[in-house]
């Protein structure tokens, strides 16, 4: 059994707060410029600008990129030969994000539902945890955005419905949020499992690089034929039309109930913003 | 499209001259406000009490900035997405506000209070924290200080880069979604 030192989490994860909100990932910079290059209209050629202007910004002046730091978001793959010591692992990612956030000068929007009343530390972060074999601890970090949150759905549709179905919705729900989400957009989609299972895939499905599509040829495939006709909808870079309405897509798929046809929608707007640590 | 400076507090005159699509530069004092500030706004003039701020000529900025690092007025301070706000605008429009600043779509009644009060709605760049945050030249709260990224700010700006969304005219900048190119339709 290794073990690893409660203040290793803590200082791991408050790092990977603070990098994560003001350096957006190479993937992401990279692909922007693909689809700078390849808008025609002057408005959608400005948001991009302007989109790398921030980013430039963001690392050189320590800002964070964006106003909205997020709820902090962990996928956890924790191998079942480790242990940390000391401290929960739950509460010491919290413990970490409580530090990050407030060192990093990051906004803390996390609240109480019905009151509103900031809970003022931005905790609790909401965790995934998985045990995986091995002796490792993975922690995924994600600045998940309100705005963007906002605009994702679930939805539990007749089996019969098939892809045509899924396609359907999911297309219509980057129409329905047209401007609101700050495209360009990324779309993350789970299918299968459950009601609640499906929300954990499109989550999971968004931690996936950018340009990496799925292992799997023929979801690779779905990736491929659903950006291509969501960005047929011209919404566009802020919604003041053009080419670039999603930056990519992710399919997560699962096995479900020979009843069911779970599908969720989660939408993470173009400040996407994640990291990883292993220990 | 038309490039305009415009100072506060705004009058009639700057509102009714913009065009959807037009940009504009603002420089002078605006004020933030989102949810939570919002709603005590609206119960502020239910209560028949005074407001924080003079909202006749007012420009709101839908806003909850990050925290202040030393050495600068404010954190990363870009647009949160406005039709949270579609509740309580019409009403503040009634009174005087002359423009809000924020991204994505509004009501069909904001977009009629826009024309009946010779106002408009701004976009910002939605995301571009960094980079707003550039043309913030001051920053104090002055209400509801407990809301803590929510509490009302008076920002002092220098052309603040904005574009038209809606005007006073009913025009509108944002692309109309093109079901049928993308098969849903």
């Amino acid at each position: 059994m290794r073990t690893i030192k409660a203040e290793q989490v803590i200082d791991a994860v408050a790092k990977m707060c603070v990098s994560a909100n003001r350096y957006l990932p190479e993937d992401v910079r990279k692909r922007f410029e693909e689809c700078a290059a390849a808008e025609d209209s002057p408005a959608a050629k400005e948001v991009f600008r302007q989109i790398k202007e921030n980013w430039e910004l963001a690392e050189k002046s320590g800002l964070p990129l964006c106003q909205d730091t997020g709820l902090a978001v962990y996928i956890v793959e924790m191998g079942e030969d480790v242990r940390v010591e000391g401290m929960n692992i739950r509460d010491a990612i919290d413990a970490g994000t409580r530090k990050g956030y407030e060192e990093g000068f990051l906004r803390k929007s996390s609240c109480d539902p019905l009151t509103r009343k900031n809970t003022g530390d931005n905790t609790p972060s909401i965790i995934h945890m998985d045990v995986v074999p091995g002796d490792k601890l993975k922690i995924t970090f994600m600045a998940k955005g309100g705005g963007s949150e906002n605009m994702s759905r679930v939805t539990m549709l007749a089996p019969a419905q098939g892809w045509a179905g899924i396609k359907k919705f999911v297309i219509e729900r980057v129409a329905e949020a047209g401007p609101n989400p700050c495209p360009p957009t990324m779309v993350g989609i789970g299918i299968g499992g459950t009601f609640e299972y499906s929300a954990l895939l499109a989550k999971k499905s968004l931690m996936r690089k950018v340009g990496e599509a799925s292992p799997d040829p023929e979801i690779a495939k779905l990736e491929a034929e659903l950006m291509e006709d969501i960005n047929k909808l011209g919404i566009g870079p802020m919604g003041l039309g053009g080419k670039t309405t999603v930056f990519d897509v992710k399919i997560e798929m699962r096995p479900c109930h020979i009843a069911s046809l779970p599908l969720a929608v989660n939408i993470q707007c173009h400040s996407s913003r994640h990291e990883e640590v292993e220990l | 499209m038309a490039e305009y400076k415009l100072s506060t507090p705004l009058t009639d005159e700057d509102m009714v001259q913009l065009k959807a699509g037009d940009v504009v530069k603002l420089t002078g004092t605006i004020y933030t406000a989102r949810d939570a500030a919002h709603k005590r706004l609206v119960d502020l003039l239910d209560e028949g009490k005074e407001l924080p701020f003079e909202l006749k000529g007012s420009v709101v900025y839908y806003v909850g900035p990050s925290p202040a690092p030393p050495g600068r007025p404010i954190g990363a301070a870009g647009p949160t997405t406005s039709y949270r706000m579609d509740t309580y605008a019409p009403r503040l429009h009634s009174l005087g506000q002359k423009a809000s600043i924020g991204k994505g779509k509004r009501s069909d009644e904001v977009k009629q209070a826009l024309k009946d009060n010779k106002a408009v709605y701004f976009g910002a760049t939605g995301g571009a924290g960094a980079l707003l945050s550039m043309c913030i030249k001051e920053a104090k709260v002055i209400a509801f200080d407990e809301l803590g990224p929510e509490a009302i700010r008076e920002l002092t700006v220098e052309d603040f880069p904005l574009l038209v969304i809606n005007d006073s005219h009913g025009g509108e900048l944002y692309a109309v979604p093109d079901r049928k190119a993308a098969g849903i339709e």
